[in-house]
């Protein structure tokens, strides 16, 4: 008796008993359909935790200058400048695992264009900062870095002020705007970014070489870089080893005793990144070890199910003995039957997951991501279900004695 | 014949209920030889039942020898007595034993499906073989759509279907009117005559008329075994008795079909 037969058997007994057989592969339904739902969107929100990371740059350190301390009063980091243009030149140079780095000084300004003006964060910085941050220029060119050495008055704007000042869907790039009193001309625009995982604003931002920062809107150069230094390591192996460099270099750079106190700080926003996308995997764990008792569930009443069948017909068993089927045949027969059972179960589950997810995801406005291998698993785990729990009833079919079997009323 | 077909030699079998030992055969020894019609009779509880279970390779005996076309029986395991039963026997029993909700066609192939033949072969065999039975216009009739005396006709072509050398028969008519059971009887006649064995259990005496050879059984022993002169076919040749049209490999007067067509 080939497979393909036995299963057709199989299939018609299930047909047969359509309600009883539906009822019985509810708790696979359910199990499948809860764990394709659950993974559905804690997959789209970690997706979305781990977007919002990757918008601010990947791989990315930022080290902050350290704080100041007047009268006892501590002003958080960043308030004091300790930070210089050479400590930056030396994190360049001198660390491998650094991809590159790029100072960021802010400041609000102003920024009035031909018809109206906008106030935003104007961010003085070399050309790295856009490849650290993972942030392309949509129209013209980035800053370079012949704007930087000479303090060339040009800016980069992001999308937001770009559409403020010139409208939605403009080409600003030409045009002369001024920050302050200063003329700056407009070169480029980047990419629309979005927001961050706060709700700020990437792109309500502009941009302009560090040095003419320094020159027009801090009022001179100084010898302390009195703003962050961006970092992008190599890889996110080497972030950490990455840190632990610039700690040191920093450390010695600053003479600071060894058990002295950092006069700066370094975030490292992939572990934040990690730890986050580390809740949502617990949380999913969770759900998923829920509708895996579910699925056990499912699988319990498809033995019970099964071993109902077995005894409804244990002459129809008896008849297929006698007229020569082996043990093998018969074990083979309600295999393949309970297997088909939980196998549709199973795929009833993924379409209803699948269903219940976008419904989910459309009503709250959840992210969702639908995955296929979670899918596979989801059918092959409620196929493994119908094999364990099958097989006890299966064997109880094919160790019948022929005439019991055939006496059975 | 230096091998018979089947050979019992003082076969056995005690089974074991609780503290009592029930001996249901004490000793048989049988040589059937091919192409026999034997009838074996006797009242119930005289281990007519057990001696058909143990020819039929459903249960093994206790104690003796069985072989059956050339092979030892006694010390076959499950799957070799299945391929035993598939291969050399085919059954008639006296609930007919027809699978429900299924065709007359798919209870045919039945065996086939087991041997391994092909779903074409399978779907060929199987309707020469209700044909055979004068059933070639119901094949895909349910049992519940037949009536008694068709089921068992159904029953008789799912034994046949697999060319066996012997057919065992436990009561076949049991559960028919006397009419029915003429039909039935004369079929299984016709296949004695075509040279199959045929092996059939009942307790009716007008039922044994039909064999050549009657073995009588008493508890657990053969009491008479007599051969003796097949009693002449008492109804018209089989063909007249079936639907009009059907055809027949068995009869040349069924070639005719129906005058009124």
């Amino acid at each position: 008796m080939n497979p393909l037969q036995t299963f057709r058997v199989a299939l018609r007994a299930i047909w047969r008993n359509r309600m009883r057989s539906f009822l019985t592969t509810l708790g696979i339904i359910i199990g499948v359909g809860a764990v394709i739902a659950m993974m559905a969107i804690g997959a789209g929100a970690k997706a979305q935790v781990e977007a919002a990371f990757a918008a601010m740059g990947t791989n990315l350190l930022i080290i902050l200058p350290g704080s100041s301390s007047a009268g006892g009063v501590s002003g958080g980091f960043g308030s004091q400048p300790t930070l210089t243009w050479d400590d930056l030149a030396a994190i360049r140079e001198e660390i491998p695992t650094v991809k590159a780095a790029a100072p960021a000084m802010r400041s609000n300004q102003a920024i009035v264009g031909e018809e109206s003006n906008w106030t935003t964060s104007v961010t003085g910085t070399s050309p790295e900062y856009f490849e650290i941050r993972n942030w392309p220029i949509a129209l013209g060119t980035a800053l370079t870095d012949s704007d930087v050495e000479t303090g060339t008055k040009v800016v980069v704007l992001g999308q937001t002020v770009a559409e403020k000042l010139f409208g939605a869907n403009s080409d600003p790039v030409g045009h002369v705007v001024r920050i302050g009193t200063t003329p700056f001309q407009v070169v480029g625009v980047a990419e629309r970014k979005g927001q961050s995982a706060t709700g700020q604003d990437y792109d309500d931002a502009a941009f302009i070489p560090v040095t003419t920062f320094g020159q027009k809107i801090q009022g001179g150069l100084s010898k302390y870089l009195s703003g962050q230094i961006f970092v992008e390591a190599t890889s996110s192996e080497s972030t950490s080893r990455a840190l632990a460099d610039i700690t040191s270099l920093l450390r010695d750079r600053h003479h600071i005793p060894p058990n002295g106190d950092d006069d700066f700080s370094i975030r490292n926003l992939s572990e934040i990144a990690g730890a986050q996308a580390q809740g949502t995997d617990t949380m999913t764990t969770l759900l998923a070890s829920v509708a895996a008792v579910s699925l056990l569930v499912g699988g319990i009443g498809i033995m019970n199910i099964m071993l109902v069948s077995v005894t409804e017909r244990t002459r129809e068993i008896g008849v297929r003995m006698a007229i020569g089927a082996k043990p093998m045949n018969i074990l083979l027969q309600f295999l393949i039957e309970a297997l088909s059972l939980s196998v549709a179960g199973g795929l009833l589950g993924v379409g209803i997951g699948v269903g219940v997810a976008t419904w989910l995801a459309a009503r709250f406005h959840w992210p969702m991501l639908i995955q296929p291998d979670v899918i596979t698993v989801s059918v092959a785990f409620s196929a493994f279900v119908g094999v364990v729990f099958g097989l006890y009833p299966a064997r109880k079919a094919s160790q019948l004695d022929p005439i019991d079997a055939l006496r059975y009323e | 014949m230096a091998d018979p077909l089947i050979r019992l030699e003082d076969v056995t079998k005690v089974y074991q209920t609780g503290d009592v030992e029930v001996r249901a055969l004490a000793g048989v020894s049988l040589t059937v030889e091919s192409g026999e019609f034997v009838a074996v009779m006797g009242s119930s509880g005289s281990g007519k039942s057990t001696l058909m279970n143990i020819l039929g390779c459903l249960d093994r005996p206790t104690e003796g020898r069985y072989r059956l076309a050339g092979r030892e029986v006694q010390r076959m395991d499950r799957n070799e007595l299945a391929e035993v039963r598939n291969h050399v026997l085919g059954f008639v029993f006296q609930n007919f034993n027809l699978l429900s909700r299924t065709s007359a066609l798919e209870n045919v192939e039945l065996p086939l499906v087991y041997q391994g033949v092909s779903a074409k072969e399978r779907h060929r065999r199987a309707t020469a073989a209700l044909e055979k039975v004068g059933l070639g216009k119901r094949i895909d009739h349910t049992p519940n759509q037949l009536s008694g005396g068709q089921q068992q006709r159904v029953a008789i072509a799912r034994a046949i279907v697999g060319q066996p050398k012997v057919i065992l028969a436990d009561e076949p008519t049991g559960n028919l009117d006397s009419r029915t059971s003429v039909e039935v009887m004369s079929i299984f006649q016709e296949l004695g005559r075509s040279g199959i064995t045929v092996v059939l259990v009942t307790h009716e005496p007008d039922i044994a008329e039909y064999a050549t050879r009657v073995v009588v059984v008493r508890d657990g022993l053969i009491l008479s075994d007599d051969r003796r002169e097949q009693k002449p076919a008492i109804v018209p040749p089989l063909a007249s008795q079936r639907e009009p049209g059907a055809a027949s490999s068995t009869s040349p007067t069924s070639q005719r079909g129906d005058p009124s067509a």
